[in-house]
This record gives structure tokens, sequence and C-alpha cells, in this order.
């Protein structure tokens, strides 16, 4: 993997008002690389996100996305990446066959549903309502329409948050397939386990300021070195393999 | 797989139009309050609505009120006086029906005392009839009560006009219109805005090549579609099972639903306007009902406006709906033209323009 930089973020400021969001931050997203933002709520990742997919104004800084600037070349950004809101609702009273076709039309592409829910496994749910799925099946179902467009890029904000065990599993394989399949992925988690998992890069945010930029490897490494240690012993498993292993890795609709 | 092809704000549209249409007739509220209560009501005050409680008679301009036989009229609780009509007015009246007849009474300077002039319509042939048996009682009573004198205190001359009967349905039915056009105009609008808003449906949308204008010209285009083909259903019921009066046929038709769509673009505003200031979805029905229920009672939906006080029909002659009524009724019945409802179209652009300009102000993204 070329370290070949696809986002570049300089010194991006984001004032709701008096309070400042994000104050100052930088950072490089590689392409073809899952990109991890973490933090604590409230730290500013999603308005980072928000503001990279040109869905909010940024206050000062610089961005360009694929070589376009957020400012001048908002549309083409648009064109060429693909977005999971946290918490995003569908148009109501739709299928998921009907959606796929309303966001093929929303992109200008011509695309079949099944193609893409093929992609994520839900073609059975061709005829289901949204609101009728799993958490694990309405996080494939965002990732299905954001890959419409065959973008560069895809941000997912918190895509596992609530869901069990073997759900987050599936979703990981699937994120790993649509980065294999050359596809740059930029990602916000609460879970560590599943950044150092998932992850080739990670950024630290807090208060609004990134602490820290490196691989999840590295990260740890360098705690080590520093002479910490965890107060209990490691084991070689825990209490999430001993969960998968009792339950089984296969994931369980519904 | 061709990202150099053109991106198509008119697909675009297209698409948000088609899955909108999809969501609406799967909305129950959508079609309750578009189809079904306006038939519902349809069929409840049709058929109620002919029972004649009280015949309306006109009294003509130079009518002599201070006769006994006036006062003996008037005080039959059968026999309702118009008074605060035009000459013309009332052989409009007296043609469609909506009176029984026009009374004169002329007092004389010899025998009989009184000259009563009566002239009926056969639009009105039934009430006509109530009228003419209760106005030969009197004139019986008087005359024999006054055996002692001379033998006839009036005399009776009574004509019989030609005109087209003016039913109730021709009434009800542009009020049923206007009632589906203003609810699903303000209540679907203010609650699919308000909903794609708080459910992030409209963000998820800004991150897709979308423009904004194609949103609403697709919701809005879904909306007019639906109610449109409401509007001809409703017309189509009323004219074959309640014999609702198209006088040029399809062309009537026709003349109706372009009003139906300035009625319904208008409507939408106050829609855009309510979902701007609504903070969450139970805030929209109180706010839409404010703007919906003054319309529904004082714009001539199910009786006419000249029923109220003069007071109430001040505030008649300030609502939208009022002129969407009034518009509909002239193009169906009397086969008026949109050219001979300029007036009415006139004030309905009035509202127009002012309540985008408020929707303009209001309306939010998110």
């Amino acid at each position: 993997m070329a370290d070949k930089p696809i986002i570049t973020v300089k010194n991006l400021v984001k004032n709701y008002g008096d309070f400042a969001a994000v104050k100052g931050i930088s950072f490089e997203v590689y392409e073809g690389e899952i990109f991890g933002l973490l933090g604590p709520n409230g730290a500013g990742k999603t308005t980072t996100l928000e503001v990279i997919e040109t869905l909010r104004d940024k206050t000062s800084g610089e961005i360009t996305v694929d070589g376009f600037d957020i400012e001048t070349g908002a549309d083409s950004i648009k064109q060429i990446i693909g977005v999971q809101l946290q918490a995003a609702g569908y148009y109501p009273n739709l299928n998921l066959s009907e959606l796929i076709n309303l966001f093929c039309g929303l992109y200008g592409i011509n695309k079949t549903p099944l193609e893409m829910l093929e992609k994520v496994a839900l073609t059975d749910k061709a005829k289901a309502k949204y609101k009728d799925l799993s958490g694990g099946q309405k996080q494939r179902f965002s990732i299905a329409t954001t890959l419409i467009n065959n973008p560069r890029i895809i941000f997912l904000d918190e895509p596992t948050t609530g869901l069990d065990p073997q759900a987050r599993r599936n979703l990981w394989d699937l994120i790993r397939e649509i980065r294999d399949a050359g596809t740059t992925v930029v990602i916000t988690t609460h879970y560590m386990d599943e950044a150092e998992e998932l992850c080739d890069r990670v950024a630290f945010v807090d208060g609004g300021h990134i602490i820290g930029i490196d691989t999840p490897n590295n990260f740890i490494d360098k705690l080590v070195e520093g002479g910490f240690e965890r107060k209990k012993q490691v084991k070689l498993a825990n209490l999430e393999d001993v969960f998968i292993n009792m339950t089984g890795k296969e994931w369980r609709e519904g | 797989m061709n990202p150099q092809k053109r991106y198509s704000n008119f697909n675009a549209t297209m698409a948000i139009a088609k899955a909108s249409f999809r969501s609406i007739t799967r909305s129950p509220s959508a079609v309750v309050f578009s189809l079904a209560f306006p038939l519902i009501f349809i069929v409840v005050f049709a058929n109620i609505g002919g029972s004649g409680v009280s015949v309306d008679v006109a009294v003509a301009k130079n009518c002599d009120t201070t006769s006994q036989v006036y006062s003996a009229l008037k005080k039959n609780p059968l026999v309702h006086f118009i008074t605060n009509k035009t000459t013309a007015e009332m052989a409009t009246s007296l043609s469609r029906g909506d009176i029984a007849a026009i009374i004169d009474i002329q007092k004389n300077n010899t025998q009989p005392l009184y000259t009563i002039n009566v002239q009926y319509s056969n639009a009105s042939a039934q009430k006509g009839g109530v009228f003419k048996s209760e106005l030969t009682n009197l004139y019986f009573r008087i005359n024999s009560s006054a055996n002692n004198g001379p033998p006839t205190v009036a005399e009776v001359h009574s004509t019989t006009i030609k005109g087209r009967e003016y039913k109730y349905i021709d009434f009800l039915l542009p009020g049923m219109l206007g009632f589906s056009l203003l609810s699903s105009g303000v209540f679907g609008t203010a609650f699919v805005f308000l909903s794609l808003r708080l459910t992030l449906v409209i963000k998820r949308f800004f991150a897709t090549p979308v423009k904004k204008y194609s949103i609403v010209l697709g919701e809005a285009l879904a909306r007019l579609v639906f109610s449109l083909l409401g509007a001809v259903f409703i017309i189509l019921v009323g004219h074959y099972w309640f014999g609702f009066t198209l006088i040029h046929g399809v062309v009537t038709v026709l003349n109706m639903l372009v009003l139906a769509s300035i009625g319904l673009i208008i409507f939408m505003g106050f829609g855009f306007v309510i979902s701007g200031i609504a903070k969450n979805e139970s805030s929209v029905p109180p706010i839409s009902n404010i703007i919906t229920m003054p319309q529904f009672l004082l714009s001539g939906t199910f009786f006419s406006v000249t029923a109220f006080p003069v007071w109430l029909q001040t505030i008649s002659k300030i609502l939208p709906l009022t002129y969407l009524n009034d518009a509909m009724r002239e193009v169906a019945f009397e086969g008026a033209g949109l050219g001979d409802v300029t007036h009415q179209l006139l004030i309905l652009g009035a509202w127009f323009i002012g309540i985008y300009a408020v929707a303009v102000k209001t309306f939010k993204w998110e």
C-alpha cells in the first residue's frame, strides 16, 4: 500500500456559534486504507467527517478530497464519495429495492437493486422495509447505499454501534472486502478492539484536537516500550472470544 | 460504470417524485384525508341535504313588508325570508333553485287590498310546491277571516321560470375537493418535510449530487399527481352517482384540475412553513389545524358563506379556500372558463406570493 494521500486536512476549524467543535486539526488519509477516527463522544469526529463530506461548512482550514477542494469542488466530491450517516433513516414506506432505485436516481447511475443488495448479502430482503431489518442488516443496507456510485472513498460513522458480536464481525468482513476492492474507508468508532482489528491507521481525536496518528500496532508497541503493563495478566483469549466460541461465528438474522 | 456520463437533475427529480408517490399511496393518512373523508362527507351530506326544513324565499325590492300577509308568512316557521339580495342576485338564485320563490306583495287602493306576485322556478319545484301550499293556506285563512267585509283581501298571481336545478352536490363537491387539497397540501407537506428532516433523509440526500430544488420539485410533483388523481376520482363518483353537474363535460373537469393544482400549490406553501416552524412531529397537527380548521368551516365548504353574519363573512373573504371553492363552483356549474374567474385567481395569486415569501424565510433543510 503506497502512502498516497487521497484526503488532506490542514488546520480544520469548525465553530458552532461560540462553541469550537474542531480546533485546528490536520491529517491525511492514504488511498486504499481503512482509516479510523477514534475518540470519546463530542470529540469532533462526526463534525470533521461532515465537513469533509461537504455536508457542513468549515470555519477555516483547507481540505482536499481526491484532488478537489471542498470549497470549489463540492459537486465533484459528492460524485466520488459514499456517506453513511450516524443514525440516519431512509425514505418512509419504501422497500429496499425501491430505496436503491431512488439512490440510483439521485446519483444518476444505472444499477439494479439486486446487484447492490448482493454485495451486502441482503437479496432475500429486497421487498422488506428498512424499519423491519435487524440492526446488522440496517447497517449493511446503509453501506450498500454508499457503494451505488462506485465511490473512491466511503465514510462510515459508527457503523457497529449497538450490534451484537456476530453482526459486528460480519460487518468487519464486509468493510475489509470493500477496502480490498480498492475503496478507501474512513470510519469512526468507540470500540478500540474494533479499531485494532480493522483499521490500517488511526487518529485519536479529543476536545477538537488530534492527539496522535499511527498504526494500531505502533501505538501499542510504543506504550509497551514506555513500560506500560496491564494490571491483569493478559490471557490468550478474552470473554468475547468465549462468546463467539460458544454461540458460533455465523451471523444471525434479526 | 461510466462516471463521465452527465448528471441529470431531471432524472434525480423524477426518482424523488417516484419514491414520494409510492410512499404517499402507502400512507394511510394521505389516502384517508384525500379520498375517504371527502367521499364520506359527500355520501352523508348529499343524502341529508335534500330534506328541506325551511323554504328560502326572496323578498322583492319594493315589496310591501307592512302588510298582514307579509307578517303572517314571516311568522311561519317553514318560510325563511331573504332580504339582502339584489334583484339580479335573486334572479340567479331562483334560476339555480337556491331559493324557492321570489315574493312581491303590493298594496292596492282598490279591492282586493293586496296583490301577491310570486315567481317560482322549476329548478326548485319541490320547495316551490311547499311554499305554494303554505301560501294557499294563508290566502284562505286571511280571506275567510274577513268574511264580513269585502270578499277578498288578497289575490295571488304566480309565474314559474325555467332554471337548471342547483343541487346540493353541486355546492358540496367543489367544497370537498377544496378540503381534500387543503388537507393534503398542508398536513401532507408539513409531515413529509419535517420527518425527512428529522430522520436525516434529506441530509443523506445532500451527500449525493442532487440539487435542493430537485427535492422540493420531486415531492411537489408526487403530491400534485396524487391529489389530481384523487380529484378526478371524487369528480367521477360525484358525477355518476350523485348527479354532479359538469356543464362542458371533460373541458370542465380539466378546468377544475387546473384550479385544483393552483390550490394545492398554495396549500403546500402553508405546509412548507409549518414544517419549518414545527419542532417535532407532534407539533404538526395543532399548527396545521390552526390553518385548516378556519378555512374548513368558513370558506363555504359545507354551507354558503352568505349564511354567516356579516362580520364572519369578512373573515371568509380573506381565506384562500373561499376563492378556490368559488372558482370551482363557477367553473363546474356555470360553465365558466378560467378567464371568467380572474378575480378569484388574482386573490389566489396574492396568497401564493405571500405564503411562499414566508416559506422561503422559515423553511429548514436540517
